[in-house]
């Protein structure tokens, strides 16, 4: 009972709690440098679109709309035409990243892996409309990160 | 030169800020105006030499009393075209209220001039001591069952608003937080074994 | 300095000038010393958590709080259609302005205060009395209902730890006998034994705890931050502010708080008073001793801040009213009584104070007593000389 009154009155739990936490103040950090280091992050990791080109150049994308048909946020929108050679293309292919949920079905459904999610996640921009990918968009994602996405790629096909 | 600017700059913010206490729509605006005019009050006492007196103002009136005032004005749901109403028929009423102030008012300046009622019209305040000091010696010197006097005042009026209001409920089960504190596991907690089938008495 | 400017600019545009530099001098670095002082906010309670805090713009993001401002500035004023437009604006100016109008009594160092006047104490406590009504009118113009809640739960807040603290002042004044800030400082010089400082007599060590979190409660720092407490009131009375208006609420309240943490340092420990009354101690400058020590007790702020999770209402007003109150009122009766009891009270009508020259001597009687000691050398400066 006494022992109770003197706890209260000299505060001894804040004291306590106190000290706990400036032991911690000591501590090494639980989080890293962010933006100068970075976490390793897995070759499965669903960040932003790219669609992807062949070696030579062509565009992988066949217009199938597979990803359009799977997606569940409703967020790609695909038209198409033939080419001039005949070949099936997308002549429109928006990816609209506000409403994406980063499931990556659309990736599962690609048949000739043409649309894919990088390792990239940083990609904050000022203006909303920014964040309305269109075709042209895309594209130069996936010669951006061409090395990266193949190597994803060829590090999980064994578990596909 | 400055002394007087100063001087006409507060008093003219507390008659326009009386004004506009009055004078305000808004109760809430009212109140503020009201600070303002505590305000500049607490600088003509400034002026005055009266230094503790203004810094009481300030805490005391502006610092609690107006604050409260504030606190009651936010909450109360005024309409103001029911308050405005009445004017037609309290106008006569509150007139001579202010005559026989302002008469008071002219009868005392007259007073003070004529120099018969007080000895001393300045304050005989020393050179060099504060007057904190001088009235600490007034309070508690001369003063001072005077001065306590009004201290026991104050404690019974105090005593009554609180024996008057509070009312102890039945109905409630208040916390007691040393209780919940000094509650340890061992209170709370049974470790039973009870066997299969026969649960647990409570 | 004031006498250079009177003396080349004549008197009364000398002072203006003087006084006009003075205030400038103290202004600025305190605004640089506000922006610094969140970011070591932000850093130690990041340090606690076990995060880093701002770390990327400048070297250990050291300039972080000046992008925020950037930040902040650049955005667009909105104010609340249904807002009372002008009393909208002056929330936040009033808040601002008060958090700075309380630095002019403080004392920096030896003789280096803006105003040394001799009621510096009741000025303050008359300055953070005020900073409630920037909050209570930004509640009540914003016409909104968080904001109002927030300017309620504030003003009863603030009022009802204005009354601790004010009891916890008068054991200080009754030790120091006398409202002067410099004279407070003056009178903790070797106050035990060798140690600067009303903190370490054991009378009056629980009022400096006492003070320090009625300190807290004053400025709604982290445990008692009720008035902006996000999970239930959004941002409080800030919920309707941007741009500008915002950011002079956030410096207000860190002035506020770096106002606190100087009083606790004037009042308790010693101000610009090295801790321990030792020769080589004093060698250097009293104001980095006076900054030290305002840092310790930000730090302490930041620490409660990291530690402590916040009060509900009834257990803040339990503090305040049922706790607080009873003890520092009892402790007023304390000191008092003990005063009474070991001190002479001052002799009137003889020649006896004239006569007192050192300090010892001048103990035996009340603290108040000193201004009447035209004598008294040593620590002379107690009370007496500072009108």
């Amino acid at each position: 009972m006494i022992a109770h009154y003197i706890k209260s009155f000299t505060l001894w739990e804040f004291v306590k709690a106190h000290w706990l936490t400036l032991k911690y103040f000591f501590k090494p950090k639980a989080t890293i440098n962010y933006p100068f280091e970075k976490n390793p992050i897995s070759p499965r990791f669903r960040g932003e679109h790219a669609l992807r080109r062949y070696p030579n150049g062509e565009e992988r994308c066949i217009a199938c709309k597979l990803c359009e048909a799977v997606c569940p946020a409703l967020a790609i929108t695909i038209e198409a035409e033939p080419r001039e050679d005949g070949s099936r293309r997308t002549t429109r292919y928006d990816i609209d990243m506000v409403k994406c949920i980063y499931c990556g079905l659309c990736q599962e459904a690609c048949p000739v892996d043409a649309i894919v999610e990088g390792p990239n996640f940083e990609f904050a921009v000022e203006d909303r409309a920014e964040l309305l990918y269109d075709k042209a968009k895309l594209l130069e994602n996936g010669d951006k990160w061409e090395r990266a996405l193949a190597a994803n790629l060829a590090a999980d096909a064994p578990y596909r | 030169m400055i002394q007087a600017f100063a001087f006409y700059l507060f008093a003219a913010i507390v008659i326009a800020s009386g004004v506009m206490t009055i004078g305000a729509r808004n109760p809430v605006h009212s109140v503020l105006w009201l600070i303002l005019a505590f305000f500049n009050a607490a600088g003509l006492f400034l002026i005055l030499g009266a230094e503790f007196i203004a810094m009481l103002l300030v805490i005391v009136y502006v610092g609690a009393v107006a604050v409260l005032f504030l606190f009651v004005v936010m909450m109360l749901d005024i309409d103001f075209a029911e308050l405005r109403s009445g004017i037609a028929r309290y106008w006569p009423f509150a007139s001579i209220l202010a005559l026989i102030l302002l008469a008071e008012i002219v009868f005392a300046v007259m007073a003070w001039n004529a120099g018969t009622v007080v000895a001393a019209k300045a304050s005989p305040a020393a050179q060099g001591v504060p007057n904190i000091e001088l009235l600490g010696r007034a309070l508690y010197g001369r003063y001072l069952y005077i001065f306590e006097a009004a201290g026991l005042v104050l404690l019974v009026a105090m005593i009554g608003a609180i024996v008057l209001t509070h009312r102890r409920r039945s109905d409630l089960r208040p916390q007691n937080v040393s209780h919940q504190v000094r509650r340890r596991p061992e209170d709370a907690v049974v470790n039973m074994n009870p066997g299969v089938g026969q649960g647990v008495e409570l | 300095m004031t006498e250079w400017f009177q003396g080349t600019l004549g008197y009364g545009f000398g002072w203006f000038v003087a006084t006009l530099i003075l205030i400038l001098m103290i202004a600025l670095p305190l605004m640089l010393a506000v922006a610094m002082i969140i970011y070591a906010d932000r850093k130690i309670w990041a340090a606690m958590a076990l995060r880093r805090g701002p770390n990327v713009v400048g070297p250990f993001g050291l300039l972080q709080s000046f992008a925020d401002g950037l930040k902040v500035f650049l955005k667009e004023t909105i104010i609340p259609s249904g807002a009372n437009r002008g009393l909208f604006i002056i929330a936040p100016i009033l808040t601002f302005t008060v958090a700075l109008i309380g630095w002019a009594v403080v004392p920096f160092g030896d003789g280096m205060v803006l105003a040394d006047i001799n009621v510096g104490l009741l000025y303050l406590l008359a300055v953070s009395s005020l900073g409630v009504y920037g909050v209570i009118i930004a509640g009540w113009a914003s016409n909104s209902k968080y904001p109002f809640y927030s300017a309620l739960r504030a003003a009863a807040q603030m009022v009802s730890y204005e009354v601790s603290v004010g009891f916890v002042l008068i054991s200080v004044i009754l030790w120091s006998g006398t409202f002067n800030l410099s004279g407070i400082i003056e009178a903790q010089r070797s106050h035990v034994f060798f140690l600067n400082g009303f903190a370490f007599n054991p009378l009056l060590f629980p009022m400096s705890i006492i003070f320090l979190i009625s300190a807290m409660a004053e400025t709604a720092r982290a445990p008692f931050d009720l008035t902006e407490a996000e999970s239930e009131l959004v941002a409080g009375y800030q919920t309707e502010y941007s741009s500008m208006s915002f950011a002079l609420f956030w410096l207000g309240e860190y002035g506020n708080v770096l106002l606190m943490c100087g009083m606790t340092a004037v009042l308790f420990w010693g101000g610009w008073l090295p801790p321990i009354d030792w020769a080589p101690l004093y060698l250097v400058p009293g104001i980095i001793w006076f900054f030290a020590k305002i840092f310790l007790f930000f730090f302490v702020f930041s620490w409660v801040k990291a530690t402590v999770p916040r009060f509900r209402y009834d257990q803040l007003m339990r503090l305040g009213w049922k706790i607080f109150l009873p003890v520092s009122l009892l402790w007023v009766f304390l000191v008092s009584g003990y005063l009474l009891v070991t001190k002479e009270q001052c002799p009137v009508g003889t020649t006896e104070l004239a006569s007192v020259r050192t300090d010892d001597e001048a103990d035996r009687f009340m603290p108040s007593c000193r201004s009447q000691m035209p004598n008294l050398t040593g620590r002379d400066r107690a009370a007496g000389a500072h009108q």
